[in-house]
């Protein structure tokens, strides 16, 4: 798909995982130049249901290195409103990356959200069990 | 749009019902109720409580809520000429305030409106964009969610002019019915596009007829809802709605018998008022068991005041909280370093500090002592009322028979009527508990108080006549009882409830806030 063809800078599709299990895709990503993240690799993991695309894919940050955002857990979870609530079947795993690649970029300052520690403590394996309270849309 | 358009939403109703289909839920109710359902006008003078007679209400089933619904579709109409469905989201919108939605409708900014209510404006019909599809030159166009090439004939939107194809639609409002449990308020597929789906497309959309009926009970359900003038029975199981000129805590009673009080829901409540009653149920289910057996067995420190259990071991305690870590005695509370190595003599009992820490302690006690006091005589009642209908089956045995012992049926009724007053006086009597825990003393409370054991005094004998052996040598001579009896309960009862509306008007009543 388009994702293939023509990626967003930075984002690239771990085809031989993808092959081996058409339900979980690893998506390796790179922060934008320019940015705060520039130069540092990270992985997103997707899992689609059967009900894809109407229902959302489950996407968290896997792997060693988990981008530190106001926005980002440090158990790899995102809070972004396109992942549950706002969720479209119009929507692709190219605009997720690409919204994902702009919330890291527009970041003025790296840190954790005020409640990881408790929300890593506390929360679902799955982030689409978290009830998220989506209320700042400025980073 | 016609009126035979209007039904659309509800037209598959028939054919479910002359398929049989067992997915049709709405109206599981006694044969019995068929006839009365034609004529769905119930005057409230069949109420059995006495002061309804000025609030007029009518029990409507679902196909009276959606023919209402129509109704109220309809009206708007004819005055706003815009689509049905339209309307429906605005009405929808606005919680189905007409006179609102006319008001913002004439008064303020149209388009504005029509923003906020998530619709395109009917009046700007001019160019639909075709924002989404891409066009291919053989008359096939692109679904943005399968990516599959389609003849443009199998390719559908909205007023927005997002296009996708029939299939994705399908399954897309299908998860938003079944899976989130959404009716008015699905919106385009498109992401970030707000403009709401229409219930007419919906319902072209939609092809399982279970989908179709979960959909029309997510929008009968939300136009009760948000209704103010409208509320469930909130009886199990039970698919009736009440319908009043104007919302008002009242007794309200449903084709099912269930009597209601309209504002909050809860069974018919008087004297104690909503507010009150609401409090009642979240303290009776914060508290409860939880409450006595931490009052039974758990002490708390005098100077953090943290529960503690002791759970073996001697008096001398040491809290565990960690920003306390008080020493002190289990048996007088008072700190410990005076006891020293004789605690056993424990002698210390006028210690000013333990005194303090043991009033403190008294005084929570108390406090719980008080509200378990009108809970289990709360809770009392309610289990008494619980046993009612098998109350109303010894007693029909009973009158069966005396009717064997040369008393005709008219001459038996007297037991039914009595065990109707019981009820309606345990109901009133588990009420006015909750009104006397939250009432602070004064001398009209006081009269209420007495009011409260006579009618209480008088119920439990009445209870236990009715409770007691009929034998033919006392036939006649508990007939006069009974009947003496229900008579002075049901007077007793009224006059309580009299005294405390009086109050309410006079304001004699004040509360406390424990």
């Amino acid at each position: 798909m388009s994702l293939l063809k023509e990626p967003p800078p930075g984002v690239t599709v771990d085809v031989d995982q993808a092959h081996t299990k058409l339900t979980e895709w690893v998506v390796h990503m790179e922060g934008a130049s320019g940015t705060l993240y520039e130069g540092e690799k990270f992985q997103l993991q997707f899992k689609f249901s059967p009900k894809y695309p109407f229902d959302s894919p489950e996407v968290i940050f896997v792997g060693e290195h988990i981008p530190i955002h106001p926005h980002i857990y440090s158990n790899g979870h995102i809070c972004l409103s396109i992942l549950t609530e706002d969720w479209s079947p119009a929507l692709s795993v190219q605009a997720i990356c690409l919204s994902i690649i702009s919330m890291l970029s527009s970041c003025k300052e790296k840190k954790r959200p005020p409640d990881n520690s408790y929300y890593v403590k506390t929360c679902s394996a799955n982030p689409k069990k978290t009830k998220w309270w989506y209320h700042d849309d400025t980073v | 749009m016609d009126s035979d358009e209007e039904d659309y939403l509800y037209a598959c109703d028939s054919g479910n019902e002359s398929s049989g289909d067992d997915v049709d839920v709405g109206l599981d109710f006694d044969s019995g109720d068929e006839s009365e359902r034609s004529g769905n006008k119930y005057s409230s003078s069949r109420d059995t409580n006495t002061n309804t007679e000025d609030y007029p209400y009518e029990v409507l089933s679902t196909e009276d809520i959606t023919r209402h619904m129509i109704e109220c579709i309809k009206e708007v109409n004819s005055v706003v000429n815009i689509p049905v469905t339209t309307t429906r989201i605005l009405l929808n919108h606005f919680k189905w305030d007409k006179e609102k939605l006319m008001e913002r409708f004439y008064d303020g900014d149209q388009d504005k409106l029509f923003l906020e209510a998530h619709v395109v404006s009917p009046f700007k019909t001019t160019n639909k964009p075709q924002k989404v599809a891409v066009k291919t030159s053989n008359g096939m166009e692109e679904c943005n969610i399968c990516f599959l090439s389609m003849p443009s004939a199998l390719m559908t939107g909205i007023e927005c002019g997002h296009r996708f194809c029939t299939d994705c639609w399908t399954e897309y409002l299908t998860t938003k019915i079944i899976d989130e449990g959404m009716g008015q308020t699905i919106s385009c597929a498109a992401h970030n596009c707000p403009i709401l789906v229409d219930d007419h497309t919906v319902m072209r959309l939609i092809v399982d007829p279970k989908v179709k009926l979960k959909y029309q009970h997510l929008i009968t359900k939300s136009f009760v809802e948000c209704n103010r003038l409208l509320r469930w029975c909130p009886y199990p199981d039970c698919n009736y709605a009440i319908k009043v000129q104007y919302p008002d805590p009242r007794p309200v009673m449903c084709k099912c018998r269930n009597v209601f009080c309209f504002n909050c829901g809860e069974n018919w409540h008087d004297p104690v008022r909503c507010h009150l009653l609401r409090r009642w149920i979240k303290k009776c289910d914060d508290d409860s068991e939880t409450s006595n057996w931490i009052a039974a067995n758990t002490k708390e420190c005098p100077k953090c005041k943290v529960t503690i259990e002791k759970d073996g071991g001697c008096n001398h305690m040491v809290c565990k909280n960690q920003s306390c870590k008080a020493d002190f005695c289990w048996v007088c509370l008072g700190p410990w370093e005076p006891h020293g190595s004789s605690w056993y003599s424990c002698n210390r009992y006028d210690e000013d500090e333990a005194k303090q820490a043991r009033d403190a302690q008294e005084k929570s006690r108390a406090a719980l002592q008080r509200y378990l006091f009108y809970c289990n005589r709360y809770m009392n009642h309610m289990q008494s009322l619980k046993f009612e209908h098998k109350l109303y089956a010894s007693v029909k045995e009973k009158m069966e028979e005396m009717q064997q012992h040369n008393m005709s049926w008219i001459e038996v009724q007297f037991l039914k009527k009595a065990v109707d007053i019981l009820c309606e006086c345990r109901q009133t009597l588990m009420f006015t508990y909750v009104f006397a825990y939250y009432l602070r003393k004064n001398n009209q409370s006081v009269i209420f108080e007495d009011n409260q054991k006579d009618v209480e005094s008088a119920t439990e004998t009445l209870s236990e006549y009715l409770e007691r052996d009929i034998t033919q040598e006392n036939l006649a001579d508990i007939k006069q009882k009974v009947q003496d009896k229900y008579r002075y309960c049901d007077q007793r009862r009224r006059k309580l409830l009299e005294h405390v509306h009086e109050g309410y008007e006079k304001d004699w009543w004040e509360y406390s806030e424990p």
